[in-house]
């Protein structure tokens, strides 16, 4: 790869520390994609918030690192273990609580905004379309690809850091025009088209395809379906970003067979003790749609229900948050379902959700079984 | 060349080779190097001291701080050998400084389970 000789200074430790090491990584990254040079990037969306996820080694590292690191682009974080305004409620130890206080006051201190949130591209305005980024959370690096109409690859926790830190990411993979373009197509088959199927095609497109890959078979995706998508995808593959229509190239059918059998893969009981919403967090229209939905109905059991503290902000406002609790929903944010300390195998069996990302974390990193279901099917069974 | 180098070293360990692609954040307990998903096809084993052989990193992007965990919970694998480069990987190794390289098909598919190698990621070949 070849670096401008600032590039290679900085690489060599002359601007310090912390800028030797974003070098090195953007290095092995550009390496890794053969990239032949770094370009500069707008924005950075980091990963490795949750205490939980990234651990003592990870909490040390970033305080280690914030010491003098400084952000030189904007830059905004992916949900925490819990929200600090609630804490108090759940059974949690002072250790989790002060490891996770530190890793937030890390990336304050280099600059961060706390967004707290998995969906950035529905919470914040966005930049002009071509417009490179680099985001690390991988349902909002598909969502920013093939919706948002920016330019990122699906970068991993460090590689987005570095950028951050640098403003710069290497050129290769889905920032190069030839790369967005899909050579395979996976035909929707399946005559289900709620949220859950459409998560499921996404779990089972992230295993077949490479770097982009065509969606055909689908006229129109809503936004809850479509983050669905973005975040089934994200979980099980490399494809960062999906089109919508026919590609050259091979076609694949993911039929209500192959649906069935990516259900039966995630699906690991036929109930649950607590029923989870939102992951990816909830948009203000998700948390519409479902305050609407839970007219004259409360839940049997307890559900909690995930978004940015921006949302709930305006759900507030709106009375739609009113409407949830009413109804027996929990409103948290900052944090989401994926390896939240609040739910533990020591006293939760199972959890409900229609998260097939969810499902996925829940069942190996939280090790809980998991009750997939559709949203409707979840109202209807679960609420009375 | 046969063999891309990422991150440089030369290690020589036991090959653990697995058929699945790794989502190390979901798959693997940071604390141990064990891989934790019954579903993956090295459920049960341990990542430590090996010279991991998987095709490539999968899922989240937190699985580089996985990566990083492991090394400093000294659970890490001596080395990983993949088919395809994924940021993740890349990234968690870079900061690691656990020694990656890209190898061609042939290269990979010549690898043994448990078979003693010698990874030289300096000049990037496999002995």
């Amino acid at each position: 790869m070849d670096l401008t000789k600032d590039e290679e200074a900085a690489l060599k430790g002359e601007q310090g520390e912390t800028l030797a090491l974003a070098y090195r990584i953007l290095v092995a990254v550009g390496e890794a994609t053969d990239a032949d040079h770094l370009l500069p990037v707008e924005w950075a969306h980091l990963s490795g918030i949750n205490y939980n996820t990234i651990g003592d080694a990870g909490e040390e590292f970033l305080a280690k690192l914030s010491k003098d690191a400084k952000f030189k682009i904007k830059t905004t974080v992916n949900p925490m273990g819990f929200d600090f305004d609630t804490v108090a409620r759940y059974d949690l130890d002072d250790e989790f609580i002060t490891k996770q206080k530190s890793i937030k006051n890390s990336y304050e201190k280099m600059g961060a905004i706390p967004s707290f949130s998995c969906i950035p591209y529905e919470i914040f305005d966005l930049p002009k379309s071509g417009t490179h980024v680099s985001f690390a959370e991988s349902n909002a690096a598909i969502y920013a690809n093939s919706i948002s109409k920016l330019k990122t690859n699906k970068e991993g926790a460090f590689s987005a850091l570095a950028s951050a830190l640098t403003g710069q990411s290497p050129f290769s993979d889905l920032r190069k025009d030839e790369t967005r373009d899909p050579n395979l197509t996976i035909r929707m088959k399946a005559d289900k088209k709620d949220e859950l199927a459409f998560g499921l095609l996404g779990y089972y497109a992230g295993k077949v395809a490479g770097s982009s890959v065509a969606i055909s078979g689908v006229s129109e995706l809503d936004r809850r379906s479509c983050k669905s998508l973005c975040a089934g995808m994200g979980t099980s593959g490399v494809c960062g970003m999906f089109t919508l229509g026919d590609a050259k190239g091979e076609t694949i059918d993911f039929d209500k067979k192959e649906m069935q059998n990516t259900h039966d893969e995630l699906n690991t009981a036929d109930s649950g003790d607590i029923i989870t919403l939102g992951s990816p967090q909830l948009g203000l229209d998700e948390i519409l749609d479902l305050a609407g939905m839970l007219k004259g109905r409360s839940f049997k059991k307890r559900c909690m229900v995930f978004c940015p503290r921006a949302i709930q902000e305006q759900a507030r406002k709106f009375g739609y948050a009113k409407e949830i609790e009413r109804a027996g929903g929990e409103l948290l944010y900052d944090c989401c379902i994926c390896l939240t300390p609040l739910i533990d195998k020591k006293n939760v069996d199972g959890v409900i959700t229609n998260s097939v990302k969810g499902a996925y974390y829940l069942r190996t990193s939280n090790g809980v079984d998991v009750n997939l279901k559709s949203l409707s099917q979840i109202v209807e069974e679960e609420t009375k | 060349m046969t063999i891309k180098v990422i991150v440089k070293g030369k290690v020589q360990g036991i090959a653990l080779v697995a058929k699945n692609p790794m989502n190390f954040l979901g798959a693997v307990d940071k604390k141990t190097g064990k891989v934790r998903d019954e579903k993956h096809d090295l459920f049960g084993k341990s990542l430590a001291e090996k010279i991991l052989v998987f095709p490539y990193g999968v899922g989240s992007s937190v699985g580089a701080y996985t990566i990083y965990s492991l090394k400093s919970n000294k659970c890490a694998p001596q080395a990983m050998i993949c088919l395809k480069a994924d940021l993740t990987t890349a990234s968690g190794c870079a900061l690691a400084n656990i020694p990656l390289v890209i190898a061609s098909k042939d290269e990979y598919d010549s690898i043994k389970d448990g078979t003693k190698i010698i990874l030289d990621a300096e000049n990037g070949k496999i002995l």
